[in-house]
């Protein structure tokens, strides 16, 4: 394999860039949706092999304005897999929506192209060493993002696409200004130009950078990257964005795009943990993450649309992850990587049954959707295995994170702990009692034929990664993580 | 020289601050576009002079798309957009101009107190200059929350966004500038864009952010 490797005429973490680019220049150009549907779905698949490849062999740090280390890979390996398996979901969501004519063809010009755009910026911002790169593909990740949110042209969903892009800008207007002011940080020590913006040499001298610039700094950043993640009371275009949306993307939002900038907020987490006089960054996102957590959790039982409920548990989820690499240390990191990439998972599952269920309900209102188990039992079934999971019910792999992130808090802030749990009951509270209407019961009406079936598969696969975590994560994916948690500092 | 240079930027700098204020305060939306007009030609003015004191002479690329798109590019067009949609004679409420503009005021202070210490280390000219464009950010966010109109909250972005603009070009040598510059630009274009193409008016019948507010309450 790895002779094979070798005998490539280009790097592979290249080709993460080189083979979206390509594939939206193609599918700019092509105006059948079957045939874009096919290309997208080659492209992800080829994208995510590259990105398992990068597990064998990775290029050598230094040259360039990529790199792989520990941390990032995880990220891009999960990231190319959820958009690989979206694209396999998109296919035949989009294509039942054109059938029922709520999508017209001319609408879906430019879908599969923005759609490997938002897959190149994603692997851009996950690999760039430098932060100004990281920024310019964020930014390039929410343009994208926002031209599919607003898809359907309803009022309902420009008006989403509208929030979404104003509240976005502004973030990463924030975080840009916190990057500046990282240069500035570096410059006396690295040296002017190129050099003091490259993230192997800002962690190499952290230490002797200005503290109170890298204070001021990291308030930018956490405010500007966590608007994009969704931490309350930054959230608000959340939300919009996953309800109005096409549900691909909505399940691309939840499972690739928040993570993407959390992963900026860790680096740049990192960043200040070299530098001993710098404040800690762990409690500001300790706070968030409690917030938004138990703020999430209450509204839970205020939605009546099925896709902002499951935006709302995405809040939270983002809410619990944060407070783990917060709390930072060897256990609470390792329990935080793993909830994302369980909640990364299961939540894109549950956005693939739900997007099926509102289409064959035909409405989004979760008073109008009963009986699901009875009328859809595939499709009841795999929402309620999908939301048995995110609850965190044993056995699945949440179950565990979830287990790992409160053990670690009791041991550690047995104060910090109340909060905590409290906010995962209440969010298991609604979510449970949601899921009994939704799931049991006497069936409502539904549209459209009965004899189609639903795609299941991609919703399938990652309910069984999950639920395998869950009972045996293997050796060395655990030596993995755990070395990672201790990067992590 | 040293001296002259250095408070040449800063009144540049300072001359950014002083049009922010006087954005705040116009109630007219076509007043409100000159004045972001002349707050664009004075970044172009204070990029310029940054390129000139760096021997930089990529930044005067910067300098050009500021004076080019949002001096006169984007002016251009949302003053047909606004005359287009029936709204130039319009008057905003801003909500008392008297409480706005000293929430400017503590806001000008505040970056001040923050800024001036955490970059005591830097050169001076990047220091007094990252303390004025954290306050015409400031400023910028302050309008983007007191308007209520979909093109004075693209204003107040794009008056953020030059006091980001002028905090790059003051971090001396920093690299990336007209890059992220131009994505910038990109950024800009698709609002504007956006809000012509997808017609926001047409669409809601008003550009009004609170009736898009509205609207979503009543569907959900």
């Amino acid at each position: 394999m790895t002779a094979f490797l070798h005998m490539l005429p280009f790097a592979p973490i290249n080709a993460l860039l080189a083979v979206p680019a390509t594939a939206a220049l193609i599918l700019l150009l092509v105006s059948s949706y079957r045939l874009g549907a096919w290309i997208n779905m080659l492209a992800s698949g080829t994208t995510f092999l590259f990105a398992l490849t990068l597990l064998i062999e990775r290029p050598a740090p230094g040259a360039g304005y990529l790199f792989v280390d520990d941390l990032n890979i995880v990220f891009v390996v999960l990231g190319t897999f959820v958009g690989l398996t979206t694209s396999v979901f998109s296919a035949s969501y989009i294509g039942h929506e054109l059938e029922i004519g709520r999508l017209k063809p001319h609408y879906l010009r430019f879908y599969h192209g923005m759609y490997q755009i938002l897959s190149l910026a994603m692997n851009l911002g996950l690999t760039a060493n430098n932060i100004g790169l990281m920024w310019v593909a964020v930014e390039l990740a929410t343009l994208t993002t926002v031209m599919m949110v607003g898809l359907y042209r309803t009022q309902a969903a420009l008006e989403a696409a509208w929030k979404y892009f104003i509240l976005g800008s502004v973030g990463i207007a924030l975080a840009l200004f916190g990057t500046i002011l990282i240069y500035m940080a570096a410059r006396p020590v690295i040296g002017e130009g190129h050099d003091a913006m490259v993230w192997t040499a800002l962690v190499a001298n952290a230490d002797k950078f200005s503290p109170e610039l890298l204070n001021v700094a990291f308030v930018f950043l956490m405010l500007g990257y966590g608007t994009k993640v969704g931490l309350a009371p930054l959230h608000a275009w959340l939300p919009d964005a996953h309800a109005e949306g096409p549900t691909p993307i909505s399940a691309v939002l939840s499972g690739l795009l928040l993570n993407v900038a959390l992963y900026a907020l860790l680096r740049f987490k990192m960043l200040l943990a070299a530098n001993p006089l710098a404040v800690a960054p762990g409690p500001l996102m300790v706070t968030l993450g409690l917030v938004s957590l138990i703020f999430a959790g209450f509204m839970l039982y205020l939605r009546r649309d099925i896709k902002r409920l499951f935006a709302y548990s995405s809040i939270e989820h983002m809410g619990i992850i944060s407070f783990a690499f917060g709390m930072g240390g060897p256990l609470a990191n390792f329990a935080g990587l793993l909830h994302m990439t369980m909640h990364s998972l299961t939540k894109s599952a549950i956005f693939f049954a739900v997007g099926q269920i509102a289409q064959v309900k035909g409405t989004q209102k979760l008073s109008d959707i009963r009986g699901l188990t009875e009328s859809h039992p595939r499709l009841g079934w795999g929402l309620v295995i999908g939301v048995a999971a995110i609850v965190g019910l044993p056995p699945m792999g949440v179950f565990m994170s979830e287990y790992l992130i409160v053990s670690s808090t009791f041991a550690r802030e047995p104060l910090l702990a109340i909060p905590l749990v409290f906010g995962l009951l209440i969010a298991f509270g609604a979510l449970t009692w949601r899921l009994i209407g939704i799931a049991f019961g006497p069936p409502s009406a539904s549209v459209g034929d009965a004899g189609r079936q639903p795609s299941m598969v991609p919703l399938f696969i990652h309910l069984l990664l999950v639920l395998t975590a869950g009972i045996f994560l293997p050796a060395p994916l655990v030596a993995w993580f755990e070395n990672v948690a201790r990067m992590l500092g | 020289m040293q001296h002259f240079s250095l408070d040449a930027a800063h009144m540049f700098a300072g001359g950014m601050v002083l049009v922010s204020f006087m954005m705040l305060y116009q109630d007219r939306i076509l007043g409100l576009i000159n004045v972001f007009a002349a707050h664009a030609v004075v970044l172009t003015l204070s990029v310029s002079w940054q390129a000139y004191i760096q021997d930089a002479p990529h930044l005067y690329i910067t300098a050009a798309i500021a004076f080019g798109l949002k001096a006169i590019g984007i002016p251009w067009a949302l003053h047909r957009m606004v005359v287009r949609l029936g709204i130039h004679r319009e008057i905003e409420t801003v909500g008392g101009i008297g409480p706005t503009m000293l929430m400017g005021i503590v806001l000008v202070a505040l970056s001040m107190v923050v800024m001036l210490p955490a970059a005591a280390e830097a050169d001076p000219i990047a220091r007094e200059d990252l303390a004025l464009a954290l306050s015409v950010i400031l400023l910028g966010l302050l309008m983007m929350v007191t308007r209520q109109n979909a093109v004075s909250q693209i204003i107040g972005f794009m008056s953020l966004e030059n006091g980001l603009i002028l905090a790059a070009t003051g971090a001396k040598g920093m690299p990336l500038v007209v890059e992220i510059s131009v994505a910038f630009s990109v950024l800009v274009a698709f609002i504007v864009i956006g809000v012509f193409l997808f017609r926001i008016r047409e669409r809601f019948d008003t550009v009004d952010t609170q009736a898009l507010d509205d609207f979503r309450e009543g569907r959900e």
